[in-house]
């Protein structure tokens, strides 16, 4: 009796030490296509894997100064589609956005970047004033827009569905999703913004990945 | 006789008494049926911007937790719901039967204790909408 109640304990502090460990130890997949490419190193021809990555990208932000994918090229960013007026999905994305950035901020590590699909309403100062009224006090958190192409081309890198469409509530569809891009630009992780267990499983996602960098 | 009189008095006053706490219940009874409606209106139209505990967003969206403003305001919250402000889109999809559900929803969530805004109110107060 005795010893079987030890083994039940032992069994269960090694399962909680190895649940523990394998989520220490856990990386983050590198999301979207992939394409095999060979190339010569050293004379030799070996097979590499090409991940999809976010392309190279200029934007004017909320100070209306054009800002690059140099400016997130340090760390990690987390990106999402947004625009100002939208009543349906983005108030609630915004504001789980606002919990992650309220826990970072200060940390230079993580940066933020909101881009608006609304290019006829959404100029610099649009943006700017929003900005401050979300409670947004640094430049960690940019806020950026474009000309149609160049946003919604952008989108369809990191996976994010966006469309003008005059049927919905605001006048733009999209998804509510919160893209977590390492500093290669790989998109390590997709989670609804709009969603609290999912926005706990970008926190729990984040410090995993920003264990690389330590 | 004295008895007589002292026991009617009695009766009376029990009857009084179950009318009234029969009618107090049949009210809180209302109160709760137009708050669980009014949750699920608030849910699918406004929770994105006031946010599901009221807290609103920032400056961008004010909390709907400040009592003080809301009583104030009381007469004035039927067409703010129904036509909206210079940011809050209107909901002209809603009726007034609807619009008395969500402030009832409101007004007695979130820290605040309006009691419940009938029909009659909500219609009164459409009626005279600037
Ligand atoms: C798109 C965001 C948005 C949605 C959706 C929204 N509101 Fe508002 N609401 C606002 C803003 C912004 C204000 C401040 C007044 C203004 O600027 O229009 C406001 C003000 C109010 C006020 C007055 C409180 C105050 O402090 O000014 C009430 C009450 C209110 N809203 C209730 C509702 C109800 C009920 C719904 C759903 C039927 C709703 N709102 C949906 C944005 C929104």
């Amino acid at each position: 009796m005795r010893k079987s109640l030890f083994l039940l304990v032992g069994v269960c502090v090694l399962a909680y030490v190895a649940g523990c460990n394998s989520k220490t130890s856990k990386t983050l997949p590198i999301l979207g296509s992939r394409d095999p490419i060979t190339k010569v190193v050293d004379g030799k021809t070996i097979t590499d894997t090409l991940y999809h990555s976010i392309p190279d990208f200029q934007l004017l932000n909320q100070d209306s100064v054009l800002i690059t994918n140099e400016l997130f090229s340090k760390g990690v960013y987390i990106a999402n589609f947004f625009f100002t007026h939208c009543p349906s999905i983005c108030p609630t994305m915004q504001r789980n956005l606002l919990k992650v950035y309220e826990k970072y901020k200060g940390d230079e590590r993580v940066k933020f970047l909101s881009h608006s699909i609304d290019f006829r309403h959404d100029s610099p100062s649009v943006l700017k004033s929003y900005a401050e009224k979300l409670g947004v006090t640094n430049d960690q958190w940019q806020f950026v827009t474009g000309s149609k192409a160049a946003v919604y081309g952008l989108s369809d890198s990191y996976m994010v569905y966006t469309k003008e469409d005059s049927n919905i509530p605001g006048g733009y569809d999209h998804s509510g999703y919160l893209l977590l891009i390492d500093s290669n630009r790989h998109i390590r992780g997709a989670y609804d913004g709009t969603n609290d267990e999912q926005i706990q499983l970008l926190l729990d996602e984040l410090a995993i990945l920003l264990k690389e960098y330590e | 006789m004295t008895r007589n009189t002292s026991l009617y008095t009695g009766v009376a006053l029990l009857v009084i008494y179950l009318l009234f706490h029969a009618c107090q219940s049949e009210q809180a009874i209302r109160t709760a049926q137009y708050t669980v409606n009014g949750q699920k209106l608030f849910t699918a139209h406004c929770q994105n911007c006031h946010g599901a505990k009221g807290e609103g967003l920032g400056t961008l969206y004010p909390p709907l937790t400040d009592s003080t403003f809301l009583l104030k305001h009381r007469e004035q919250l039927p067409c703010i719901v129904k036509n909206g402000g210079s940011e809050m889109p209107p909901n002209p999809q809603l009726t007034p039967i609807e619009v008395a559900y969500v402030l009832t929803y409101i007004g007695n969530s979130f820290g605040n204790e309006m009691g419940i805004f009938t029909l009659e109110e909500v219609q009164q107060a459409l009626a005279v909408c600037d």
